[in-house]
């Protein structure tokens, strides 16, 4: 089974995209499923769903998201196996800017959309920095010059990733990404993978529920901003 | 040539090095290093900085150096575009199966018109060449460069910077000045003088626009015509592709032969997906569309060249009814 994990920020088109690339490859006679990592409501079971793709959606909710999409990833691949897809893809949204889904050798996406603004692309982080191909969206609404400077600040922060413009509704775009698909690293299982980038250090007082404000409550690791 | 690169970047103090490649300040913003000791060459600069900014970003001061050079790489590279003499279209299928038979070539500076019914195939030829089709599309057509075949690695490689493409329904939606605006894009391109050619550019832009604007109009703030102008102008001048695939130039506030002439200038192959007679028969050829497939080619005659003139005299008659129910005026049989 193949696997891809697909990340980008939220409404960037992450789900059109994979719909649109579910569409080449069912032309192709692929079986595919998919993985979606939310933080606490989605709407996109039914979107699959109704389109026939198997679908399963876990909530992150109190636990940070990237925490949670590792700890779980392993056991989507289990249930890849278990429905004998060809193709496993992970959705999930890069919240903080901070981290990334993306794992070594497996194929990594990341969906940003043209209408985030031009710099968008340089305050992204790792979760475009260490992506092999960046899906940019919404394309046919903004001018020309706007995407090439879109493109020319992806390429700043990511100079080795393929960037591929798909349009969401028409799919104009998703067949250079499905070639891409066909090319992802076939997985058995990601026990001793790793991540291509650390997820944070989040052991202060307020990842264990305090919510009160005051220097008293702050214990574990903590960043201090320094004021003039 | 990288060790060269290697050796001038960690050499130089950053004052040195940011005067030879202003894009380099870009690098440093993004990983929040804009306030660096710039009499220092960097490795030495880096001493003076946060060293818990780097490892936000997962660096440390050798890395950054490296990343630093694949970044001066890359922009640079950008620069270069491949030099396409000429595209070949090879004909696929029909949506019915049926073979579809012509062969196609354009040249840079030539003008293709595609025509056909709404949903009769002609996004999917665009579409066609925007990918680069390798017989591998739903419609099986091959697009040729240069009258060669593609890799696959070549055509990802071209990441689309190979076709720009021009839509009705496009906007700006960057909160800039028409003058920042396209100094923006210059400056992305790498263009030795930015300012110049914005300043060119803009100009153009208004020779195209019925209605003048100035560099310090914001974008967003441009009527329809106004933007279409700027954004015609601005693939004309400024983008490297040299394909631009358009799809339908409104008729109103843009003058559409002056543009078709401005993007041909500079050497563009242009195909134009279109309903409008003017634009359709300003092209050398029109390929007429039906069932999914190119139905005929059509070399536009003298006569029809001809024709051109009058269909333009139609054109500016409504134009000028359409002037004067704006200004407040009356239309009479005699204004027609």
């Amino acid at each position: 089974m193949r696997l891809i994990t697909v990340a980008g920020p939220p409404s960037s088109g992450k789900t059109s995209v994979i719909l649109r690339l579910a569409d080449v490859l069912r032309e192709k006679n692929r079986k595919i499923g998919v993985v979606k990592f939310d933080c606490l409501t989605s709407f996109d079971r039914e979107r699959y769903t109704e389109y026939g793709i198997p679908v399963q959606v876990g909530f992150a909710g109190k636990f940070c998201p990237d925490h949670f999409f590792i700890s779980n990833v392993e056991d989507a691949v289990r249930w890849g196996f278990r429905e004998g897809f060809d193709i496993l893809i992970t959705e999930s949204a890069g919240l903080c800017n901070r981290c990334s889904p993306h794992i070594r050798g497996v194929l990594a996406v990341c969906v940003i959309d043209n209408l985030s603004g031009v710099h968008t692309p340089r305050k992204i982080g790792p979760m475009l920095k260490f992506a092999d191909i960046v899906v940019v969206t919404k394309g046919d609404i903004v001018s020309q010059a706007e995407r090439e400077v879109f493109m020319f600040n992806v390429r700043q922060v990511n100079n080795s990733a393929k960037i591929v413009f798909i349009n969401g509704i028409t799919g104009q775009g998703a067949f250079m990404l499905g070639k891409h698909a066909e090319s992802a690293a076939e997985v058995a299982s990601l026990r001793g993978y790793k991540l291509r980038f650390t997820t944070p250090s989040s052991v202060c007082s307020y990842c264990t529920g305090e919510t009160r404000i005051g220097e008293e409550y702050q214990n574990g690791m903590l960043r201090k901003m320094e004021f003039p | 040539m990288t060790g060269d690169l290697y050796d001038r970047v960690a050499g130089r103090t950053l004052r040195e090095l940011l005067a030879e490649h202003p894009v380099a300040a870009d690098f440093f913003v993004n990983y929040n290093l804009q306030n660096l000791r710039d009499d220092l060459p960097l490795a030495e600069a880096l001493d003076y900085a946060d060293e818990n900014t780097l490892i936000d970003f997962g660096l440390d001061k050798t890395t950054v150096l490296d990343q630093l050079v694949l970044f001066l790489q890359t922009v640079v590279e950008e620069k270069q575009t491949a030099a396409v003499q000429e595209i070949t279209i090879l004909g696929g299928r029909t949506k019915s199966g049926d073979a579809e038979e012509f062969t196609l070539s354009i040249k840079p500076g030539e003008i293709v018109s595609i025509v056909g019914p709404t949903g009769s195939g002609k996004s999917r030829l665009l579409a066609d060449i925007e990918c680069l089709a390798q017989r591998d599309t739903q419609t099986l057509r091959q697009v040729l460069v240069n009258g060669r075949t593609l890799e696959d690695e070549e055509r990802f490689a071209m990441d689309g910077r190979l076709v720009a493409q021009l839509s009705q329904n496009m906007n700006f939606v960057m909160d800039l000045s028409v003058g920042e605006f396209l100094e923006m894009h210059a400056k992305s391109r790498l263009h030795p003088d930015p300012e110049k050619v914005a300043a060119e550019c803009f100009a153009a832009a208004n020779d195209l626009a019925g209605e003048k604007f100035t560099s310090q109009t914001k974008v967003t703030q441009l009527s329809g015509g106004q933007s279409r102008a700027l954004m015609i102008a601005d693939t004309a001048c400024m983008s490297a592709s040299p394909i631009v695939l358009i799809d339908e130039i409104e008729n109103a506030g843009v003058d559409r032969r002056q543009a078709i002439r401005m993007l041909t200038k500079n050497e563009k192959i242009v195909l134009i997906s279109t309903h409008d007679p003017l634009l359709a028969l300003m092209a050398g050829k029109r390929l007429v569309i039906k069932n999914g497939g190119v139905h005929k080619i059509i070399e536009t005659t003298p006569e029809e060249r001809e024709s051109l003139a009058k269909i333009e005299m139609l054109d500016n008659t409504l134009q000028s009814i359409r002037n004067r129910l704006r200004t407040g005026g009356r239309i009479t049989p005699d204004t027609i």
